[in-house]
């Protein structure tokens, strides 16, 4: 018979343990993750008209946007190799894909404060539907692209079969930063206030809808911001360019492991402590 | 055979914060010192503005034992509950939970209302704990349990809230816990479905430890077999007998307060209980004590507006459960009082004294029927006035909720 012993002791102290405990958690919260997944992805579609349709039509108003700036010449966006269109709209697409992931594990706390307070069931079942749903999103996101960006011919060739490591690179990032916010997130609401600018702040570091300038400040900025691999590559790989970035996404995806699998311990270890004050 | 212990709790205490900014701030210091490993166990230091929810509690749950968890509201009854169930970690002592364990805190909740019926059983099920076989094949037996027949592949938004409750009972009820933790679930659902669900309580006893949590204490009586009654944090009251236990959670409350509603066409000066005669010695300076069946005997000096000539008493007779148990009334019996004008003294005989053991608070009302209109005026009314209690000297009366009633026994023998 399974037995559970609870004490005030940091589960920390014997770590062993714990990653025991939370492997299986892990395995047995995945039928569950898998539930909640499906249930929030039907609830979120069930009451819209438009359904799955939303999941372009933001990046297009925001494509549509750049595009007019940049053919009315108000701000200069630079040399982006491929027709700007195609340019900012794949870009608007992988960035959505990231900052969707990024908001996701707060969202599902929020989404389930009532059953987390309540309930006592595998914890990692939020981590991974979150990360279960970024990833349909993204799915969808992609065979939009796709489809979109063959039909303007710059489909890239064999180079697409790799997009979906790319895509699923863009989601674990994502999830892995949303998770370092989550703890305190879950505390106090000025980091789901502060989170907008945060991520306008990072979009406007990374060549989403501009190319990376040559030099001076912002290049540097650019060229060393961690998403500027993930997004570009990303994006080289769907429409058949030379990827440049290779080496630094292939560095970047192993700092996002190195962070998911560590805050994957403390979100265990965080949820007592703010169940205790969730209060929902 | 031994049964197993299936819940160990040991000196078990919580600390929360009273004030909001604070504990959030103090959250942001318990994560830290959490992931640095620093919480090496005993956080007895209370920090500024803390106070013990829970402190120094200790019991088990053996299987096919039911503990009922009473107290008043605030006593930290559901702090406990939410520490046996892993939810948050103790500050102090050591829990011990051993099996699978359901708990039904709030009913239903993790229903998505957009979500049928049939959906939210699965989803439902997999966060208590089920896989989708063990939900496949419990699934007709949770559909008729909770009888929400036909609407089951409705949104759940459009169920009425005891559709919703019977729903989430129903789901929780068919996992098989070996630990099942009730926190007030049958206050809601009507009669009979609380009746199905008793039962199936009662069912689910034989092979599991039960921890209930109620406010209605005619429900401790019948399921339970052990109280731990808390007040303020603490065990005031943990062993095996329940109207012991459930005496003193009455207790607690200061109880009705004597007020008077209403006074201005009629006074009283003097009301008096008299003790049944065994008890004279110990009703002196206390609450007047009756013997079970014995006669109740009240002395009352009144004063009433001289443009009223009839007077009717009348008592209403309320329980620590504030239940009216029962009403004298004298224009029932067709009785009056003639108004004199001045003071009167009267005194009133109820034969037999029919109540089980407890207390008793009396509401006096003194009415004038109006013949005419035939409707009745209002002349005073002393609310929860006087007290008493009822006391069986032999032994009878000791199940609380549970009328003794009088009989006699004929056998008819056949040589």
């Amino acid at each position: 018979m399974e037995r559970r012993v609870y004490t005030p002791h940091s589960n920390i102290r014997k770590p062993w343990l714990m990653f025991g405990e939370m492997l299986r958690d892990i395995r047995s919260g995945q039928d569950l993750a898998v539930r909640l997944t499906i249930r929030d992805i039907k609830a979120l579609y069930r009451q819209s008209f438009l359904g799955l349709l939303w999941a372009f039509i933001i990046p297009l108003g925001n494509t549509v946007t750049w595009i007019f700036l940049n053919g009315s010449g108000i701000v200069s966006l630079g040399d982006t190799g491929i027709p700007y269109p195609i340019y900012v709209f794949t870009g608007t697409m992988i960035w959505a894909v990231f900052s969707e992931s990024l908001l996701a594990p707060i969202k599902k706390i929020n989404a389930n404060k009532a059953t987390i307070a309540k309930v006592n069931f595998p914890r990692e079942a939020i981590v991974m539907s979150a990360i279960y749903e970024s990833l349909f999103n993204a799915i969808i996101k992609i065979l939009i692209l796709v489809v979109a960006v063959a039909a303007m011919g710059y489909s890239g060739s064999w180079s697409l079969l790799l997009l979906p490591v790319g895509i699923l690179s863009l989601v674990l990032a994502g999830t892995a930063i949303g998770l370092v916010l989550t703890p305190i997130g879950t505390l106090y609401s000025d980091i789901s206030k502060g989170l907008p600018l945060l991520l306008q702040f990072l979009m406007y570091t990374t060549p989403v809808v501009y190319a990376i300038p040559d030099g001076g400040l912002t290049g540097k900025i650019v060229n060393n911001n961690p998403l500027t691999p993930l997004v570009c590559t990303a994006r080289d790989w769907l429409t058949g360019q030379p990827t440049p970035f290779l080496e630094g996404y292939l560095w970047v995806n192993l700092g996002t492991i190195i962070i998911l699998a560590f805050m994957m311990v403390v979100f265990r270890l965080a949820i007592p402590i703010l169940v205790e004050r969730m209060n929902a | 055979m031994e049964r197993e212990t299936l819940v160990k709790v040991d000196h078990v205490g919580k600390k929360f914060c009273r004030d909001l900014k604070r504990s959030l701030w103090y959250g942001v210091q318990d994560l830290t010192s959490e992931f640095l490993g620093m919480n090496s166990g005993e956080n007895t230091e209370l920090r500024s503005k803390e106070f013990w929810a829970v402190k120094d509690i200790s019991f088990e749950v053996k299987r096919g034992e039911c503990l009922g968890l009473i107290g008043r509201n605030g006593a930290g009854k559901s702090t406990l509950l939410k520490m046996l169930n892993g939810l948050i970690r103790p500050d102090k002592g050591r829990i011990e939970m051993n099996g699978r364990i359901g708990a039904l805190i709030e009913l239903g909740s993790g229903f998505n209302p957009i979500l049928t019926g049939r959906e939210n059983i699965y989803n439902n099920g997999s966060v208590l704990g089920l896989n989708k076989r063990e939900i496949d094949a419990a699934l007709d037996e949770i559909i008729e349990f909770s009888e929400i027949g036909k609407f089951i592949d409705t949104p759940v938004q459009y169920y009425s809230s005891g559709m919703k409750v019977r729903l989430g009972f129903s789901v929780a009820v068919h996992m098989k816990p070996d630990v099942l933790i009730l926190d007030e679930v049958l206050a809601v659902g009507d009669s009979g479905f609380r009746m199905k669900s008793f039962n199936k309580i009662n069912e689910i006893m034989r092979n599991a430890a039960v921890i209930f949590v109620s406010h209605s204490m005619p429900h401790i009586a019948t399921i339970t077999n052990k109280i731990l009654l808390l007040e303020k944090g603490i065990a005031d009251y943990y062993g095996e007998d329940v109207s012991e236990g459930i005496d003193r959670y009455f207790s607690e409350f200061s109880g009705y307060n004597p007020r008077i509603e209403y006074n201005d066409f009629a006074q009283l000066d003097e009301l008096n209980i008299q003790p049944s005669t065994i008890y004279t010695e110990q009703s002196k300076n206390s609450i007047p004590l009756i013997d079970y069946n014995d006669e109740l005997v009240v002395n009352l000096r009144l004063k009433a507006d001289p443009k009223y000539k009839e007077l009717h008493i009348k008592f209403l007779i309320t329980d620590k459960d504030l239940k009216n148990v029962g009403i004298y009334d004298s224009f029932h019996l067709d009785e009056a009082i003639m108004n004199t004008n001045g003071w009167m003294d009267v005194e009133v005989r109820v034969p037999n004294c029919i109540f089980i053991n407890g207390e008793y608070a009396v509401t006096i009302f003194v009415q004038d029927r109006d013949k005419v209109n035939k409707r009745w005026n209002m002349l005073a009314c002393y609310r929860y006035w006087r007290k008493f209690k009822v006391r069986a000297s032999k032994g009878l009366g000791v199940v609380p909720s549970v009328v003794y009633l009088p009989g006699k026994l004929h056998q008819s023998i056949e040589v």
